[in-house]
């Protein structure tokens, strides 16, 4: 027996391969992973997907304008605002429609308010992944607040469908003010407990840094947006490169680290979650009078051509391409999200690192399926 | 560069393209052959310096099936979209970006699996989200027939 063991070297074996989802913990949904291990080395990953293919852009073609705002909501559903900020905006360029202060300065609220909310989300799954269970716990408990206040203004939860074509489909409810400057203040309050908990946690830096590079080149190559780009100093925020809403009025700063590791992309969220912050700060008491919607036609019909819209998810650049041949469903509708762009690098930054980085590392990227599936 | 000064620029590289100013970026329809080097010197061409693939999508245009590149630079932030289509319904064939831009592997594989299209030098050409039994669903020809999708 003795013997048998001392002759086991993990170089020489030969690689072996696991599955790794489609219902595995970490994974965040429905990804299946082929990993190639040789001992504990993972030397390959190939994601398999398509398990939650809805066909929603096949779908788009059949249904109206502002039907398709619901579909949307259900690819990121933790941006589901600023998916529907994206088609709205499309929309409405390609109408010429003047949106009036108050809709901007709305959108952009909410636009933050879902920033941060996602981002508390990841924390504490991310936590989670790497065995912080508390991270859970106090990740959502914080969300939960401003689910409320969405609940109060939007009607949903989560997939709110508050944009529509033309403005935001109710007024914002009397409360809404009070609540997002108490939930501001309470989260400064918060914020430091997530860095107490994690950010400074010697156990978590053994586990984050030096894990997953990601140079600049590749980021830019691979075309990877978002926090995950921006930590490897890829300065690709939508919000700054090409302001939509009221993003032009406000003075924020882009997040940018530079070394591109895991701990990189974490460090990028908290510090965004900061900016929010002050971003809602600024806009918060000025909310401009006026009416909450344009009055739009029952059926709106996009002139005959091609229009892109980019905006800046919680997790990177969406764009949408509709080309529309003047009817009131669009000919083709492409979704350029930014989980299916993510999801790519994968195997390349995983290369190399042990199966327990593979966790991390995924949690890093902050992968939501229905996103990439479509 | 702005847009008047990008289409000069494109005309200098190949005055048979065709350039067209759409209402947001400059349009370039190239044929199928000249794809892969008009790509690759709008990549490395330090004036233009198109560093970034921000989306691939493939068309149905009914006569015709196509791809639309959307390129901008991280540099000078202009942004070109090219177009190339083909004829060929039956076998769809474009050269492969991915030699160039990495982030063109997924996205073509995602349009060789919704539309039938083929890359040429691709290095892993498989269905993406779908079984190998399915058609080609963003086709406007394809034929939905247990009304997964239209009502």
């Amino acid at each position: 027996m003795e013997e048998k063991e001392k002759n086991i070297n993990p170089d020489e074996q030969q690689e072996y391969v696991i599955n790794m989802g489609p219902q595995h913990p970490s994974t965040h949904g429905v990804l299946r992973l082929v990993v190639s291990l040789k001992g504990e080395i993972v030397k390959n990953i190939e994601p398999h997907i398509g398990y939650i293919h809805r066909g929603i852009e096949k779908m788009c073609e059949s249904i109206t304008y502002p039907q398709i705002i619901h579909l949307t909501d259900r690819m990121d559903y933790l941006s589901a605002h600023i998916n529907n900020e994206a088609v709205c905006l499309n929309v409405e360029k390609a109408l010429e429609i003047d949106i009036p202060d108050r809709i901007k300065v709305i959108r952009t609220i909410m636009s933050e308010l879902t920033r941060i909310q996602s981002h508390q989300l990841w924390w504490a799954s991310f936590g989670m992944d790497l065995g912080g269970l508390t991270c859970f716990f106090y990740g959502l408990r914080d969300r939960e607040k401003i689910l409320d206040i969405f609940e109060e203004t939007c009607g949903g939860r989560m997939l709110v469908s508050y944009n529509c074509p033309g403005g935001v489909m109710y007024d914002i409810h009397p409360n809404f003010q009070k609540r997002v400057k108490d939930f501001i203040k309470y989260f400064r309050k918060i914020l430091p407990e997530y860095d107490q908990l994690l950010s400074g946690n010697v156990i978590f830096h053994e586990r984050s840094k030096g894990i997953g590079k990601l140079s600049l080149e590749d980021a830019i190559s691979y075309g990877i947006t978002g926090p995950t780009g921006r930590g490897s100093g890829f300065s690709c925020d939508v919000r700054k490169h090409e302001p939509y809403s009221a993003y032009d009025r406000i003075t924020f700063k882009e997040i940018l680290h530079t070394e591109g590791d895991t701990y990189c992309r974490y460090i990028t969220r908290i510090d965004e979650m900061w900016e929010s912050m002050n971003i809602i700060e600024q806009l918060i008491d000025n909310i401009p009078e006026g009416p909450f919607a344009v009055k739009m036609k029952p059926i709106i019909k996009l002139p005959e051509g091609e229009y892109y819209q980019r905006v800046e998810t919680a997790r990177g650049e969406l764009g949408v391409y509709i080309i529309s041949d003047g009817n009131k469903n669009p000919y083709r509708v492409k979704f350029r999200s930014p989980n299916f762009v993510n999801l790519s690098v994968f195997n390349h930054i995983t290369k190399g690192f042990k199966i327990a980085d593979l966790v991390a590392i995924g949690g890093s990227l902050d992968l939501v399926i229905p996103d990439i599936d479509r | 560069m702005d847009k008047i000064q990008l289409g000069e620029y494109i005309k200098s590289i190949d005055q048979d393209l065709g350039i067209k100013e759409g209402n947001q970026y400059i349009e370039v329809t190239v044929p199928p052959s000249k794809l892969h080097s008009l790509a690759k010197q709008l990549r490395d061409d330090k004036e233009a310096q198109f560093d970034f693939l921000f989306c691939l999508s493939g068309v149905d245009w009914g006569q015709d099936l196509g791809v639309v590149y959307h390129l901008r630079s991280t540099i000078y932030e202009h942004v070109v979209v090219i177009k190339t289509r083909t004829s060929d319904r039956e076998y769809p064939q474009f050269d492969s970006v991915s030699d160039i831009w990495k982030t063109a592997d997924f996205h073509e594989r995602e349009a060789f699996d919704l539309l039938g299209i083929r890359f040429t030098n691709h290095p892993d050409l498989r269905r993406l989200f779908l079984d190998s039994s399915w058609g080609f669903p963003l086709r406007k020809d394809y034929v939905d027939d247990i009304n997964i999708v239209t009502k």
